[in-house]
C-alpha cells in the first residue's frame, strides 16, 4: 500500500523542494531474475515473441524463447501479453539542473561566460528532482544531462534515473562537450521598431566571426595539449583532452544548412566525433551528414513546419529523411511544458510518418546509446548489457496503450510511483473515486 | 500694429529667365515694406502648347494666360493680353500640376520622449500630455497642421520636380492626428501657400510617439477609436461633468472635414471602414499595396482611397539557403503589387495617388509607369493625381485642372508625364516658375555653322550637336569635340583638323533663338571671337508611349499563399460510405456506417445510404469523427493581448482576425474545424473572444461561427501579476489578493453603471464599452472563459461571480481543477485543460496528467485545449493521453476535443457530434482517431472539404514550381541590373498565453503580450 505524501500547501518553495520521500532507490540486483512471455523489442530492429530474458547480477545473460527457468527461489516476472523494451534514453536534457524554468533560483543550466569547456553538468545534477520519477513512469531510464550556457557550455554526463546522489547516478561521466553554434540567420524582429530595439547590424557576419574564434579556441587547445609540461595550467583546455582523444564527442547545437556545413569543418580539421543536436533543417543535407559520419539528435518531433510554404508534415518527416540516408540519429523530446515525458510519442509520430516502429524505437534506445557512447552497456536487450528494461501494456509508442507496468535499471526493479500518481491518489481519495 | 519685419519676399532666386512673382500676391496687406512699394501685376501667355486641361480635355495649339498667380484664360482662340510676356510652347505640353493627398511636407515629425523605446512592464498608465486634454496621449485632435506648418523649399523641390504643385499635409503621429492643411509647394511665405487651413482630419492604428502603455494591440486601437466616438458624442451635452476636454471638443469640431484614415493593408483598410460604419463616418482610406488580393472586400467599403506606389523590391534569392526562407506569398506579392492600382480602377473604386511610403520619392515616376504597364489607364492616373484629390479635399475650385479662375499650377513638359522619356521642363506654382529641367527647354540638337574670327580672318566649321554634352566637328575627317551646354553657358574645344596640333577652346553663351556667341583661344594663345548659328534642327524622336502588354503574373489565391484556393470551394452533397463512425451520440461508435451531407448539414447517419447526386467518399477501414474543437486557441489573429490595463473588456478579438494565418490550414490537417480565439492572459479581465470555423480562404467575417453567444477571457495568477518579469511589475495587481479586488471593483462599477443606465438620467450616462461587456456578463449574455491554475484563485473567482449573480462558464488551463472539482461542479463551471503540461512555472507545480480524468469522474464537462498552434494539430492525441492517465474510455477521450468543448461553447446544438441536422463538420481519419498513428485525410467544414491529403500533395508540387518560377524571375531582374533587396526571411508572428517552454521554429516570433 502506497503511503501518500502529506502535501504542504501555502508555501510554494517548500513544496517545490520536497522530494518524493517514499520512493526509494533500489539496492543492486543480486542473483537471477527472469522476465517471461513478453514480446521483446530488442532495440536493434528485432522482435521476439514469447521471449524470456535472463538477468544475473544486473546484466542480461540471455534473451530467447528456449530459456530454462530454475525451480529455485528466483524472481520471475511473467509479462504475458505485454511488450518489453530497452529502457528509453533521453539524449539531451536539463533534467536535474532546472526544476522550474521561470524561477531563477531553481535553474542551474546556464553558466556565465562563453567558453566553459570546464563546466560539468554532473556535479549539479539533482537526483531528487520531482521530474525524474514522472519520466521513469513513461519508460525513460537514462538521460544525458547537458549544460546550456554560452558558446561552449561544458560537458554532459549520462545518468541512470534511480539514485541517491549524483555519484550513484553517473552512468557515463563527461561523455561529450557541447557547443552552441552561433546562429547564421538574419532574424528580423517586426517588433523592434515598436519597442525601440536596435537590431544588430549583420548577425550572420558576427556569427561567422564567433565560429572562427571557436576554431581558434580548439586550435590553441590542441597545441596546449600536445605539450604535457605547463608552468600555468589551463583548465579550459585540459577539459578538452577527451575530445582530442576521441573519448568524448563534440555535440554541436545548430539547425540551418549553412551551420551544418560548417559543423563538418570540426570533423575535417580536428577529427572530432561530431553529433548535431537539433538540426531541424538537416533533411536537406542528410547525405552530406552521412558522408562526414556525423550523428544527429532530433530535438522535437512535435513542431510546426519551419516555413509557411513547407509541407505541413515536414517536421514529422525529418527522421525518415535521416534514416533513408543512413545517418545515425536519436530522437529527443525537449518540450519544457511536459518535461520530456513524451519521448516515446515523439518516436511514435516519426513512426506514423515514414519510420517503422522498430526503427523509431531504436532512435530512443540503441541509436541513442551509440551516440552517447554507452552502447556497450545499454540501448538494447542483448546478452552482456545492463538489464535496463521497461514493460508496457501495449505499444509503447502510442499513448493509448503506452502504460508502463515494470521498469528495471541494472536489474533493479524500480518504483514507478511519482508525484503525479500520488496527487492522483490523494484526490481520488477525497472524492471517493475507485 | 505694424512691426518692423525682416522680409523674405525675394529670398528665392529662380534659375534663368527669372520672372519675379507677382507683387500683389507677394505683398500682404498687413506686412510692412522695407523700401518702396513695388506692385506688379504679372501676366504670362503660354502659346502654341498642347494643353491638357484635365484628364478628359486636351486642346491642341492652345494658349494659357495667367495673371496674378491665377489662370485667366485657356483655349485655342485666346487673345494674348498686351501686357503679357509670351512664352512660346511650340511642341510642348501643359498639364495641371499634381496633388498629393497624403504628405507631411513642412511638418516636423515628433520624437518619442525619454530615450529609445519604452518599457512595457514599467508602463506609463496615464497620458503625460500637459493641458486640458483627454486621457489618451495618442488622441492628438489638438494638432492643427496649419499652425505647425513651415514651408521648406528643400523638401518641396523633389516633389515639384515630379510635377506636384500642392499637397495635403498633416502630422503623421497618433491614433487621432488632428487636422491637415492643403498647401502649395511654392517657395513663399506660409500665409500665401495655404489653400485650405483645415481640409481634413486624420486617424490611424498607430499610437506613434505616445509613451502611454494603452493601447498596445490592434484590438486596443479599435477600442480607443470607438470609445472616443462615444465620449465625444456624450461630451456635446455633458461638458460640465467632464470639465473642459479639448481632445473631445476638437474631435467633434473636426467631424465636418474629410476624414482620412491611414490603414495601409487590405485587412486594415476594412477594419478602419467598419469603425466608420458604426459611427456614420465614411473614411477616406490611405491604403497599401496589397488590396488587389481582396479587391471585392475592399470595394465593399465604398470608401475612396489614397494609394501609395511603394511596391516591394525584388529580393536577391541567388543563395538558395537564404531564398529558402522567403515565402511564396512574399514573392507573389512582389510580382503582383504593381497591379494594385489597376485592380482599383477595374473595381471602380475612387482613388488618388500619393508619394507616401516610397523609399525614395524619385521612384515615383518609374513606379507609376509600372502601375500603368500593369493596366492602370493614363486617364485614371491623371485623375488620381489632379481632380480626385482636389475634389476629395474640397479644393477643386482652386487646383486640379486648368480652368480660368484656378491657381496657375501647371507643368510644361515634352509629353505625357507618364512616359518614362518625358521631360518636365518647368513646374509653375501660383504663377511662379520652378525650373525642373530647363536646359532641355530649347532643343539644341542640330547642325550649326560656327564662325571663328581671328584678326579679321574668319573660318567656319560645321558642328553637329548631338546632346548637351556631345558634339562633332564635321569635316573630311570628323573630329570629336569636347562640348557642354548647360542651358546658358556653352563650352567647346576641338583640334583644328584631325592631324592638327592646334587646339581651339571656345567659351560663350546661348543668346537664344539657337544662336551662340563668345570668345576663345588657340594653342598659340591667340584670342578670337566666335558665333554659332543653327542650320537645321535634329530630327526629334516622337516620344509616344508604347502600350505594353500587361505583364504575366501568377494567379491570385485565397488566402494569398501557397496553400490557398484559386476559387473558393463550394458545398457539395457528400456520402461517406462504410466508415467507423464515432457519433458521440447514444449510438456510440458504429462500424461500417454511412453519413450523408447536404447543404452543409448532416442529413442522415446509418447503413446502406444512397444518394445519386452525392460525391461518394469510401470510408472503408477509416474512422469518421466530428470535427475537433479547440477551446483555447490564439491563431488567426493580428493581436492577442491588450495588456496595458488590468481590465480591457472593451477589446475584441473579432476586430483583428487574420483569415490568412497558415496555421488555419495546418490545423485543418489535424482535424480541427472550430477554434475559440481567446484574448491572452496579460490581464485579469481580458478581451472579448471569437469562435471561428476554419473556413480556409474566406475573409474575417466568413471565419466567424454564426449563432454563438459572445464570450470573454479572464485570467488569474502569475501572468496577471507579471511574475515572470525580471524587472518587476508596476501595474496593479501584484498579488492574488489584488487580482480578486480587480474583479470585485470591475463588477461593482458595472453594477452601478447598469443602475445609472436604467435610471431617470440614463440618456446622459456616458456609454462605456468596457462596462457594457461586464454588464453583458452579469445579464448572462456573455460568458467567461477564465485562465486559472491554483485552487485558491479558482475558488475566489467563483465566489465573486456568485456575489454578482453570474457563473464562470469555463475554467481554462485549470491544472489544479482536480483539487476543487467538487466546488466547480457545484458552481456549474466547465473545465478545459492541458493533458500533461506541468512544472513550467511555479503555479503549475502540482499539475498532474490525471486532472482531466478526475474532473470528469467528479462530473465536470471536461475539454482538452491547445493554447498552441502546434499542439492543436494533434489534439486527438492529447485527449488520448487520458486513456493512459486515468483510464478514460476511447470514446470519452475523443469527446474531450469534440462534443465537450461544443457544450462549453454553447454550440452543441450545431457541432460536436454526428447527428442529422448538425453542421457537417467532419474528419475522416486513416486510423483510430485516439491513436498516434491516425492522420486526418479529409477535414470537412459546413459540408466543404477544406483539407484533403491528396490535394495537399498536389499543392506541394505547385508551391515548388511557383517558388522556382518566381526565384528565376527575381534573379532575372538581378541580372538586368535592377536594385535588389537582400533576401528577407518571411517571419511568422505567433501568439500564445506566454506559457510556452518550447520553440515554434526558426521563423517564428513569439507575439509580445
Amino acid at each position: 500500500m502506497k503511503k501518500l505524501l502529506s502535501i504542504i500547501t501555502g508555501c510554494a518553495f517548500a513544496l517545490q523542494l520536497q522530494a518524493q520521500d517514499n520512493v526509494y532507490p533500489m539496492p543492486a540486483q543480486k542473483g537471477l531474475l527472469f522476465i517471461t512471455n513478453g514480446t521483446v523489442h530488442v532495440g536493434n530492429g528485432q522482435v521476439i515473441e514469447n521471449a524470456t530474458i535472463k538477468v544475473i547480477n544486473g546484466k542480461i545473460e540471455q534473451v530467447g524463447t528456449n530459456i530454462a527457468i530454475p525451480m529455485d527461489d528466483v524472481k520471475v516476472f511473467n509479462v504475458k501479453g505485454k511488450h518489453v523494451y530497452p529502457g528509453l534514453i533521453l539524449p539531451n536534457t536539463n533534467l536535474g539542473l532546472v526544476e522550474t524554468p521561470t524561477v531563477r533560483a531553481t535553474s542551474d543550466a546556464v553558466e556565465l561566460g562563453e567558453y566553459n569547456s570546464n563546466i560539468r553538468s554532473i556535479v549539479a545534477y539533482n537526483t531528487d528532482s520531482k521530474i525524474t520519477n514522472t519520466l521513469r513512469s513513461n519508460g525513460i531510464l537514462l538521460a544525458s544531462v547537458v549544460p546550456e550556457g554560452g558558446i561552449i557550455s561544458g560537458s554532459s554526463s549520462v545518468v541512470q534515473l534511480d539514485a541517491w546522489n549524483w555519484e550513484d547516478a553517473a552512468y557515463k561521466m563527461d561523455n561529450g562537450i557541447h557547443y552552441n553554434m552561433p546562429q547564421l540567420f538574419n532574424r528580423p524582429n517586426p517588433f523592434a521598431a515598436f519597442f525601440g530595439i536596435q537590431q544588430p547590424q549583420d548577425p550572420v557576419k558576427r556569427g561567422l566571426e564567433q565560429i572562427e574564434q571557436v576554431k581558434q579556441f580548439f586550435r590553441e587547445a590542441k597545441a596546449y595539449l600536445a605539450e604535457s609540461n605547463h608552468a600555468a595550467t589551463n583548465i579550459k583546455f585540459e577539459a578538452l583532452r577527451g575530445l582530442f582523444d576521441k573519448k568524448q564527442k563534440l555535440f554541436i547545437h545548430c539547425d540551418l544548412v549553412k551551420e551544418i556545413l560548417i559543423a563538418a569543418d570540426f570533423v575535417k580539421e580536428f577529427g572530432f566525433d561530431v553529433v548535431l543536436v537539433g538540426a531541424s533543417e538537416s533533411w536537406q543535407v542528410a547525405g552530406l551528414i552521412k558522408q562526414h559520419n556525423m550523428a544527429v539528435i532530433i530535438n522535437q518531433a512535435h513542431n510546426l513546419p519551419t516555413m509557411m510554404d513547407d509541407d505541413i508534415d515536414q517536421p514529422f518527416k525529418l527522421a525518415s529523411a535521416l534514416q533513408n540516408a543512413g545517418v545515425l540519429f536519436a530522437i529527443n523530446d525537449d518540450d519544457g511544458n511536459t518535461h520530456s515525458r513524451n519521448l516515446a510519442f515523439n518516436a511514435g509520430t516519426y513512426a506514423t510518418y515514414g519510420l517503422t516502429k522498430e526503427q523509431a524505437l531504436s532512435a530512443i534506445t540503441l541509436n541513442t546509446a551509440k551516440i552517447l557512447g554507452i552502447a556497450d552497456k545499454t540501448g538494447s536487450i542483448e546478452a552482456g548489457k545492463d538489464a535496463n528494461i521497461v514493460v508496457s501494456e501495449g505499444d509503447i509508442l502510442d499513448m493509448r496503450s503506452s502504460i508502463i507496468t515494470h521498469a528495471f535499471i541494472q536489474g533493479r526493479m524500480i518504483s514507478l510511483d511519482d508525484k503525479h500518481k500520488q496527487l492522483n491518489e490523494r484526490y481520488k481519495h477525497k472524492y471517493g473515486i475507485k | 500694429m505694424r512691426r518692423p519685419a525682416c522680409l523674405h519676399r525675394l529670398r528665392h532666386a529662380t534659375l534663368l529667365l527669372m520672372l519675379l512673382a507677382s507683387a500683389r500676391l507677394q505683398a500682404q496687406e498687413t506686412f510692412p515694406v522695407n523700401g518702396v512699394a513695388d506692385p506688379r501685376d504679372k501676366a504670362v501667355a503660354f502659346t502654341n502648347a498642347t494643353i491638357v486641361k484635365d484628364a478628359q480635355n486636351t486642346i491642341a495649339n492652345a494658349t494659357l494666360v495667367i495673371r496674378d498667380g491665377k489662370i485667366v484664360a485657356v483655349g485655342a482662340a485666346v487673345a494674348v493680353p498686351k501686357d503679357a510676356q509670351v512664352v512660346d510652347c511650340k511642341g510642348k505640353f501643359i498639364y495641371p500640376s499634381f496633388i498629393d493627398a497624403y504628405s507631411d511636407y513642412g511638418i516636423t515629425a515628433p520624437q518619442r520622449q525619454q530615450g529609445s523605446g519604452f518599457n512595457f512592464f514599467a508602463g506609463q498608465f496615464n497620458s503625460n500630455q500637459k493641458g486640458a486634454y483627454g486621457w489618451n496621449q495618442a488622441i492628438r485632435t489638438d494638432i492643427n497642421a496649419v499652425a505647425i506648418f513651415a514651408a521648406d523649399d528643400a523638401k518641396a523641390k523633389p516633389l515639384r520636380d515630379l510635377g506636384f504643385g500642392a499637397v495635403l499635409t498633416h502630422q503623421k503621429d497618433g491614433i487621432a492626428r488632428g487636422t491637415g492643411a492643403v498647401v502649395t509647394l511654392a517657395n513663399k511665405k506660409e500665409n500665401l501657400v495655404v489653400l485650405k487651413d483645415k481640409a481634413s482630419a486624420h486617424y490611424s492604428f498607430n499610437k506613434g510617439v505616445s509613451t502611454q502603455s494603452y493601447p498596445n494591440s490592434m484590438m486596443g486601437y479599435v477600442a480607443v477609436l470607438r470609445q472616443n466616438f462615444l465620449d465625444a458624442q456624450w461630451y456635446k451635452n455633458n461638458a460640465a461633468a467632464e470639465g473642459v476636454n479639448l481632445s473631445l471638443k476638437y474631435f467633434n469640431e473636426q467631424q465636418g472635414l474629410a476624414q482620412i484614415f491611414e490603414a495601409g493593408d487590405k485587412w486594415t483598410d476594412i477594419r478602419a471602414d467598419r469603425i466608420g460604419d458604426e459611427f456614420g463616418v465614411q473614411y477616406i482610406i490611405k491604403g497599401g499595396t496589397n488590396e488587389y488580393q481582396r479587391i471585392n472586400e475592399v470595394a465593399a467599403t465604398k470608401a475612396s482611397f489614397i494609394l501609395p506606389l511603394s511596391f516591394p523590391q525584388a529580393m536577391d534569392v541567388e543563395d538558395p539557403n537564404d531564398a529558402r526562407f522567403v515565402s511564396l506569398a512574399d514573392m507573389k506579392h512582389w510580382e503582383m503589387a504593381p497591379g494594385n492600382l489597376a485592380a482599383f480602377e477595374k473595381a471602380n473604386i475612387n482613388f488618388c495617388i500619393t508619394t507616401a511610403d516610397l523609399r525614395d520619392v524619385k521612384q515615383f515616376t518609374a513606379n507609376l509607369r509600372k502601375a500603368i504597364d500593369f493596366g492602370l489607364s493614363e486617364t485614371k492616373a491623371m485623375e488620381a493625381l489632379t481632380k480626385t484629390p482636389a475634389t476629395m479635399l474640397g479644393v477643386y475650385d482652386k487646383v486640379g485642372s486648368l480652368d480660368a479662375g484656378k491657381l496657375a499650377n501647371f507643368i510644361i513638359s515634352s509629353g505625357s508625364p507618364f512616359n518614362e522619356k518625358t521631360i518636365i521642363y518647368q513646374n509653375w506654382i501660383q504663377g511662379e516658375k520652378y525650373g525642373v529641367n530647363e536646359t532641355a527647354w530649347n532643343d539644341i540638337k542640330g547642325n550649326y555653322t560656327l564662325t571663328v574670327t581671328l584678326n579679321d580672318n574668319s573660318k567656319t566649321y560645321t558642328v553637329d550637336v548631338k546632346s548637351s554634352s556631345m558634339a562633332n566637328i564635321i569635316a573630311a575627317d570628323t573630329v570629336v569635340a569636347k562640348f557642354s551646354h548647360d542651358g546658358k553657358m556653352v563650352k567647346l574645344s576641338f583640334t583644328d583638323g584631325k592631324r592638327s596640333k592646334n587646339n581651339l577652346r571656345l567659351s560663350g553663351v546661348d543668346n537664344g533663338s539657337n544662336e551662340w556667341s563668345g570668345t576663345g583661344a588657340d594653342s598659340a594663345g591667340n584670342k578670337f571671337l566666335w558665333i554659332a548659328k543653327m542650320n537645321s534642327a535634329g530630327v526629334a524622336k516622337i516620344d509616344s508611349i508604347r502600350k505594353k502588354e500587361a505583364p504575366r503574373t501568377g494567379k491570385l489565391t485565397y488566402p494569398f499563399n501557397g496553400y490557398g484556393f484559386e476559387e473558393q470551394p463550394k458545398q457539395e452533397t457528400i456520402l461517406i460510405k462504410n466508415a467507423t463512425v464515432w457519433t458521440n451520440e447514444k449510438e456510440g461508435k458504429i462500424e461500417g456506417a454511412d453519413v450523408l451531407v447536404k447543404n452543409g448539414k448532416i442529413v442522415q447517419v446509418g447503413k446502406n445510404l444512397s444518394d445519386a447526386t452525392a460525391k461518394v467518399i469510401d470510408g472503408t477501414g477509416k474512422h469518421l469523427t466530428p470535427g475537433v474543437i479547440d477551446e483555447h486557441s490564439h491563431i488567426a489573429a493580428f493581436s492577442i493581448n491588450e495588456g496595458a490595463q488590468s481590465v480591457t473588456a472593451e477589446v475584441r478579438i473579432s476586430d483583428n482576425l487574420n483569415p490568412e494565418d497558415i496555421n488555419i490550414y495546418r490545423q485543418l490537417s489535424g482535424g480541427v474545424t472550430s477554434s475559440h480565439i481567446l484574448h491572452g492572459s496579460a490581464n485579469t479581465i481580458g478581451g472579448q473572444t471569437q469562435l471561428i470555423k476554419l473556413r480556409w480562404g474566406t475573409n474575417d467575417e466568413g471565419l466567424k461561427f454564426q449563432g454563438w453567444p459572445g464570450y470573454i477571457k479572464f485570467a488569474l495568477g502569475e501572468n496577471v501579476k507579471r511574475s515572470s518579469n525580471t524587472q518587476g511589475n508596476t501595474r496593479f495587481p501584484d498579488t492574488r489578493m489584488g487580482v480578486q479586488q480587480v474583479l470585485v471593483d470591475a463588477f461593482t462599477r458595472a453594477s452601478d453603471y447598469q443602475k445609472q443606465m436604467k435610471g431617470a438620467n440614463g440618456k446622459n450616462v456616458r456609454r462605456d464599452l468596457e462596462l457594457d461587456a461586464l454588464v453583458e456578463i452579469m445579464n448572462k449574455q456573455r460568458f467567461i472563459t477564465c485562465h486559472s491554475y491554483v485552487q485558491s484563485e479558482i475558488t475566489q473567482i467563483m465566489r465573486v461571480a456568485e456575489q454578482f449573480g453570474f457563473r464562470i462558464n469555463t475554467f481554462t488551463h485549470i491544472l489544479e481543477g482536480f483539487k476543487v472539482a467538487d466546488k466547480m461542479k457545484e458552481h456549474g463551471a466547465n473545465a478545459s485543460t492541458f493533458s500533461d503540461w506541468w512544472g513550467y512555472k511555479m503555479e503549475v507545480q502540482d499539475a498532474i496528467p490525471y486532472n482531466p480524468a478526475i474532473m470528469a469522474k467528479v462530473g465536470l464537462n471536461v475539454a482538452i485545449n491547445s493554447d498552441d498552434a502546434e499542439m492543436a494539430r494533434r489534439l486527438n492525441q492529447e485527449a488520448a493521453k487520458s486513456i493512459k492517465y486515468g483510464g478514460m474510455s476511447e470514446e470519452d477521450a475523443l469527446k474531450m476535443v469534440t462534443l465537450n468543448p461544443a457544450k462549453m461553447l454553447r454550440v452543441d446544438d450545431k457541432v460536436g457530434s454526428i447527428k442529422a441536422g448538425k453542421d457537417a463538420d467532419l474528419v475522416l481519419w486513416s486510423d483510430n482517431p485516439v491513436s498516434i498513428y491516425a492522420k486526418a485525410e479529409k477535414t470537412i467544414v459546413d459540408g466543404i472539404v477544406y483539407f484533403d491529403r491528396d490535394r495537399d500533395l498536389q499543392l506541394r508540387k505547385k508551391i515548388a514550381e511557383e517558388r522556382n518560377r518566381l526565384s528565376q524571375k527575381m534573379m532575372g531582374e538581378k541580372r538586368a541590373g535592377f536594385p535588389m533587396a537582400p533576401a528577407q526571411p518571411s517571419m511568422e508572428i505567433m501568439h500564445n498565453c506566454s506559457e510556452h517552454q518550447h520553440s515554434h521554429g526558426l521563423l517564428v516570433i513569439e507575439g509580445q503580450d
